[in-house]
C-alpha cells in the first residue's frame, strides 16, 4: 500500500510537468514592459549567474509543487466518502517518513552548491578598475567618482515629479519613464569592473538596479561594498528598495552604460562644465548667472510650494504648524523677520538636529522659492527671498 | 444558567454559571469567556487592519497619487502589519488556545485564571494607545512595522505611544503564554501523557515557549529606541558610536521566531481537522511533534536571512542561508504527513475541511517561495520587493488566517451548540479562496519584475497586475462580511449540534455536550 502511494506520487509528477513548463515560460523581453513576469537576465556576469540560479530553484519548486498538489487533488478526487471510499487504518510508516525527510535534504544540498558559488562571487569586491561612491539622502542619490573630481546629485526627473503630485497637471500615463527617470543619471563605462561604495546620509536606503543583479543597503555610518561589470551599453533603471520615509517611492536610480571612449568624453565634459556638479564649486560656475536674475514672487511661491510639499512637509506639516520637536513655521516672527538667519538655517542646516543642509540638494531658485514660500504661506507675510540672496549665503 | 444545566451529571457540588451583564466579561476568569473575548477582539482588529489594507490597495489601483498622501500611505502599511500581527492573528490563536487547550487535555480551566483576565484586558489598552496615534499630529508610525532606526526616530508624537503599545502587547502575550505552558504542563488529565496530547496543544506549548523567549527581546530593542530618542543614548546612532544594524539583528532575533509564532498553532489546527474529515488517524503523529520542535529550534538561528542585503560577512551570509534552507525539511515532513493522512481516507468537504485543504496547498506555495528566498544570492534580487510581500501573505493570510477560519467553522458548533450555515460557509470559502489568489498571486510577478514594496505609487509597467491585485483585495475584503454573518447567525440559533458534531471527530472536547458547559472537567476524565 505504501509502495502504491509512492508510485502514484511519481505518476502525478510526470503528468504535471509539461503543464508547468507551458505556464511558466516567461520571455526575457517582458522586463520593463507591462505584464512583466520574471527577473531580468541582466547585463552583468553576476546578474546572469543570479538569474540562472533563480530559474534552477524556480523549476525545482515547481516540480515539488506539482507533486504535492497532484497528490492532494488525486486524494480529493479518489478518496471521497461520496464515492464509497472506506478509510484505511494505517497512520505510520518509518520508510516513507525517512524517504521524504532525506530526499528534500538532498535537493537542498543540490541547490546549495551553485548558491554558495554565486554568493562567493558576489562578495568578492577585489580587483576593481574604478570606484563610485553612492550616498542615499531623503530623497535622492549622490554619486561621487572617486579620484575623478566628479560628483553630483541624482533626483526624480521633473516630469515624473509633476505627475506624481496629487491633482497633477500631467497624467502619470503621459510621462514616458514615470518614476523611473532622473535628472542626472549615473554614467559608467562598459566592460569595466566598477566598485560601488554605498552609504547614506540620513536614514537607511537601498541601492537596487535589477539588471546589475543585486541590491545593497545604504546605511548611515557604514560603507557597504558591491561590484558590477556591465557588458552592454544601455540605460538600466532601478529604485530605492528600503523604506526611507515619505518619498521612498520617488528616488529612482538610472545607470547609463557607455562605451569606454564615450564615457571618457562624458567625464571630460563633466569636469569642464561642472554644471551638474553640486555646489562645493558653485563660485566657479559663474556661467550660470541666469538663475540670479530677479524672479517674480508668484513664481517663487509656486516653486517653493512644490519644494515644501516634497522636502519639508513630513516634519513641518501641511499648515506649517510643525510637530513635536519640529518647530512650527506659521506665525514665527523669526522666520519672517530674520532674513539672514532663516536663509542660513535652510542652506546650511542646524547641526545636531534633524534639519539637514538643503544647500547641496537644491539650486538657488528652489531655495529662494521655498524660503519665500514659508515666509508667505499660512498667513505669514514677508519680503520674497531672491536667488541672489541665497547665493550670497552659500 | 440554562447552559450549565446539562453539566450536573459529573458535578456533585454547587454548580454556578456566569454572572449577568457586563461584569461577566470585565472580571471573568473563565477560560471560555476569555477565549470568546480574545476571538471577538481579533475579529474586530481583523477588520480594522483590513480597512487599512483596502486603503493601500485602493491607492495602488492605478499609477499616480490618487487618494492619500505618501506619508499617510506609509502609516497604513505600518499599522496594517502591526494590527494584523499583534491584534488579529496572535489574539485569535490565543483565544483558540483559551477555549480549546483545557478541554483538549481534560483540565477544568487555565492554570492561572486571573493572569488570563489581565493578559486579555491589556490588549485593548495597548491597541487604544496604538490606534490613537492615527489622530496625533504627525500621524501614526510610518517607518514600517520593523521600526528600523534611524527612520523610526523621525516619528513625531506617536513615537512614545508606539513603544509603550509594543511593551503592553508584549506583556500581554508573555502572560498569556506562561499561562498556556503552566496549564499544559500541570493540568493534564490522568493518562494524558505528553505524547497523547492533540497536536494543537503541542503546537501551542512550543509556540508559548517561543513567545516567552523572544517578546522580551523585542521589548529590549524598542526600549533602546526610546532611550536613543529621549535620553541621549546612541545604541543605534552611528554618529554617537552606535550601530543602526544592531537594531536589525535584535529585531529579527525576535522577528523570525515571531513568524513561526504566527504559524505553528495553524499546523496544530490543520492536524486536527484533516483526520476528522478524512476519517483516518493523523499520519506520523510523533514526527509531527518533532518537526514542530525542529522548526521552533531553527527559528532562532535564521534571523540573518532578513538581512542579506544589509552587508554581512560572507560566512554569515552562508550560515544563515544554510540554516534557512534546513527549515524546508521539517516543514516538508508536515505537508507530506497531511497528504498521507488524506491518502486512502474517506473524505467529506465541509467548510472546515475546505479551508484546511486550501491551507495545505496555499501555505505550500508560500513555503516554496520561501525556499527561493532562502538563497542569499537571489534574495539580493527578491528582497524588499513584492515577491516578498506575496510570499509572506501566502503564509500569513492563506496560512495563519485560513487556519483560524477553519478552526472557527470546526469548533463553532461545540462553542454555540448550533451548526453554522453550511451553504454560507461554502460561499465564504470559495469567494475567499479565489479572491485571495487574485490578490496575492500577481504580486509574485510584480516583485520579480522589479516593484519594490512599501511604495505608494509605481512605474507604469506595473499597472495591470496592481489593478488585478486590488480587485482581488476588494473582493476578499467584502467576502469576510459573510464570515461575520455566519458567526452571528450560528450564535443566534440553528440546527442543534450533537456532542460529537463531526462523524470523524476524536478527542476529549467532543465528549462534552454542545455547547460546552460553562465549567467542564471539574472531575478529570481518565484518558486510556
Ligand atoms: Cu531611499
Amino acid at each position: 500500500m505504501k509502495r502504491k502511494l509512492l508510485g502514484a506520487l511519481a505518476a502525478i509528477g510526470a503528468l504535471g510537468l509539461p503543464l508547468v513548463a507551458a505556464a511558466a515560460t516567461a520571455p526575457e523581453s517582458d522586463w520593463r514592459r507591462p505584464w512583466g513576469l520574471n527577473l531580468p537576465r541582466g547585463v552583468t556576469e553576476l546578474s546572469q549567474d543570479v538569474y540562472t540560479l533563480h530559474m534552477l530553484v524556480f523549476w525545482i519548486v515547481c516540480i515539488i509543487g506539482v507533486l504535492v498538489f497532484g497528490g492532494i487533488f488525486y486524494s480529493v478526487w479518489k478518496f471521497r466518502k461520496s464515492q464509497g471510499a472506506v478509510p484505511a487504518k494505517w497512520h505510520h510508516s518509518t520508510t516513507v517518513e525517512v524517504v521524504w525527510t532525506v530526499i528534500p535534504f538532498l535537493i537542498l544540498l543540490f541547490i546549495a552548491v551553485p548558491a554558495t558559488q554565486t554568493m562567493i562571487k558576489i562578495d568578492d569586491t577585489s580587483d576593481y578598475d574604478m570606484t563610485v561612491k553612492v550616498t542615499g539622502y531623503q530623497w535622492m542619490w549622490e554619486y561621487e567618482y572617486l579620484d575623478e573630481d566628479v560628483a553630483f546629485f541624482s533626483r526624480l526627473d521633473r516630469d515624473s515629479d509633476r505627475a506624481r503630485q496629487r491633482n497633477p497637471d500631467v497624467r502619470p500615463q503621459d510621462v514616458e519613464h514615470y518614476l523611473i527617470d532622473v535628472d542626472n543619471p549615473l554614467v559608467v563605462p562598459v566592460n569595466t569592473r566598477i566598485r560601488f561604495l554605498i552609504t547614506a546620509n540620513d536614514v537607511i536606503h537601498a541601492w537596487w538596479v535589477p539588471e546589475l543583479g543585486w541590491k545593497k543597503d545604504a546605511i548611515p555610518g557604514f560603507i557597504n561594498e558591491a561590484w558590477a561589470e556591465i557588458q552592454e551599453p544601455g540605460t538600466y533603471r532601478g529604485q530605492c528598495a528600503e523604506l526611507c520615509g515619505r518619498d521612498h517611492g520617488f528616488m529612482p536610480i538610472v545607470v547609463v552604460a557607455l562605451a569606454q571612449e564615450d564615457y571618457e568624453q562624458w567625464l571630460q565634459e563633466q569636469r569642464e562644465e561642472n554644471g551638474v556638479v553640486a555646489t562645493d564649486d558653485a563660485e566657479e560656475a559663474d556661467v550660470e548667472t541666469a538663475v540670479l536674475e530677479e524672479v517674480d514672487p508668484d513664481e517663487l511661491m509656486q516653486v517653493g510650494r512644490q519644494v515644501y510639499d516634497n522636502q519639508c512637509i513630513a516634519c513641518h506639516q501641511a499648515e506649517g504648524q510643525g510637530m513635536a520637536t519640529f518647530p512650527g513655521l506659521a506665525g514665527s516672527d523669526r522666520v519672517m523677520d530674520d532674513d539672514d538667519w532663516v536663509i542660513d538655517v535652510v542652506v546650511n542646516g542646524v547641526s545636531g538636529t534633524a534639519m539637514t543642509a538643503f544647500g547641496p540638494r537644491l539650486d538657488d531658485r528652489e531655495l529662494a522659492g521655498v524660503l519665500t514660500y514659508i515666509r508667505n504661506a499660512w498667513g505669514n507675510e514677508a519680503e520674497p527671498i531672491q536667488p541672489a540672496d541665497v547665493r550670497d549665503a552659500r | 444558567m440554562s447552559a450549565t444545566s446539562h453539566d450536573t451529571h459529573h458535578d456533585d457540588h454547587h454548580d454556578h454559571g456566569p454572572p449577568p451583564g457586563i461584569t461577566r466579561w470585565l472580571f471573568t476568569t473563565n477560560h471560555k469567556d476569555l477565549g470568546v473575548l480574545y476571538m471577538v477582539f481579533a475579529l474586530i482588529m481583523f477588520f480594522v487592519g483590513g480597512a487599512m489594507a483596502m486603503v493601500i490597495r485602493a491607492e495602488l489601483f492605478q499609477p499616480g497619487l490618487n487618494l492619500v498622501d505618501p506619508h499617510f500611505f506609509n502609516q497604513m502599511t505600518t499599522m496594517h502589519a502591526l494590527v494584523m500581527i499583534f491584534g488579529a492573528v496572535m489574539p485569535a490563536f490565543t483565544g483558540l488556545a483559551n477555549w480549546l487547550v483545557p478541554i483538549q487535555i481534560g483540565a477544568p480551566d487555565m492554570a492561572l485564571p486571573r493572569v488570563n483576565n489581565w493578559a486579555f484586558w491589556l490588549l485593548p489598552a495597548g491597541f487604544v494607545l496604538l490606534l490613537l496615534t492615527l489622530f496625533l499630529p504627525g500621524g501614526a508610525p510610518a517607518g514600517g512595522w520593523t521600526m528600523y532606526p534611524p527612520l523610526i526616530l523621525q516619528l513625531g508624537d506617536a513615537f512614545p505611544f508606539l513603544i509603550f503599545a509594543v511593551h503592553i502587547l508584549g506583556i500581554s502575550s508573555i502572560m498569556g503564554s506562561i499561562n498556556i505552558v503552566a496549564t499544559i504542563l500541570n493540568l493534564r488529565a490522568p493518562g494524558m501523557t505528553l505524547m497523547k496530547m492533540p497536536l494543537f496543544v503541542w503546537a501551542w506549548l512550543i509556540t508559548a515557549f517561543l513567545i516567552v523567549a523572544v517578546m522580551p527581546v523585542l521589548a529590549g530593542a524598542v526600549t533602546m529606541l526610546l532611550t536613543d530618542q529621549y535620553f541621549g543614548t546612541s545604541f543605534f546612532n552611528a554618529a554617537g558610536g552606535g550601530d543602526p544594524v544592531l537594531f536589525q539583528h535584535i529585531f529579527w532575533f525576535f522577528g523570525h521566531p515571531e513568524v513561526y509564532i504566527l504559524i505553528l498553532p495553524a499546523f496544530g489546527i490543520v492536524s486536527a481537522i484533516i483526520p476528522t474529515f478524512a476519517r483516518k488517524p493523523l499520519f506520523g503523529y510523533s514526527s509531527m511533534v518533532y518537526a514542530t520542535a525542529s522548526i521552533a529550534f531553527l527559528s532562532f538561528i535564521v534571523w540573518g536571512h532578513h538581512m542579506f542585503s544589509v552587508g554581512m560577512p560572507l560566512s554569515g551570509q552562508l550560515f544563515f542561508m544554510y540554516a534557512t534552507m534546513l527549515v524546508a525539511v521539517p516543514t516538508g515532513v508536515k505537508i507530506f504527513n497531511w497528504m498521507a493522512t488524506m491518502w486512502q481516507g474517506s473524505m467529506t468537504f465541509e467548510t472546515p475541511m475546505l479551508f484546511a485543504i486550501a491551507f495545505v496547498i496555499l501555505f505550500t506555495i508560500g513555503g516554496l517561495s520561501g525556499v527561493m528566498l532562502a538563497l542569499a544570492p537571489v534574495d539580493l534580487q527578491y528582497h524588499d520587493t513584492y515577491f516578498v510581500v506575496a510570499h509572506f501573505h501566502y503564509v500569513l493570510v492563506t496560512g495563519a488566517i485560513f487556519s483560524i477560519m477553519a478552526a472557527v467553522y470546526y469548533w463553532l458548533p461545540k462553542w454555540t451548540g448550533n451548526m453554522y450555515d453550511e451553504r454560507l460557509g461554502q460561499w465564504h470559502f470559495w469567494l475567499s479562496t479565489i479572491s485571495v489568489n487574485v490578490l496575492f498571486f500577481p504580486q509574485h510577478f510584480l516583485g520579480l519584475a522589479g516593484m519594490p514594496r512599501r511604495i505608494p505609487d509605481y512605474a507604469l509597467q506595473f499597472t495591470d497586475f496592481n489593478m488585478i491585485s486590488s480587485i482581488g483585495g476588494f473582493v476578499f475584503g467584502l467576502s469576510q462580511l459573510i464570515f461575520v454573518w455566519v458567526i452571528i447567525k450560528c450564535v443566534r440559533g440553528g440546527e442543534k449540534a450533537s456532542d460529537q458534531v463531526w462523524e470523524g471527530a476524536k478527542g476529549l472536547e467532543w465528549t462534552l455536550p454542545s455547547p460546552a458547559p460553562y465549567h467542564t472537567f471539574e472531575q478529570p476524565p481518565v484518558v486510556k
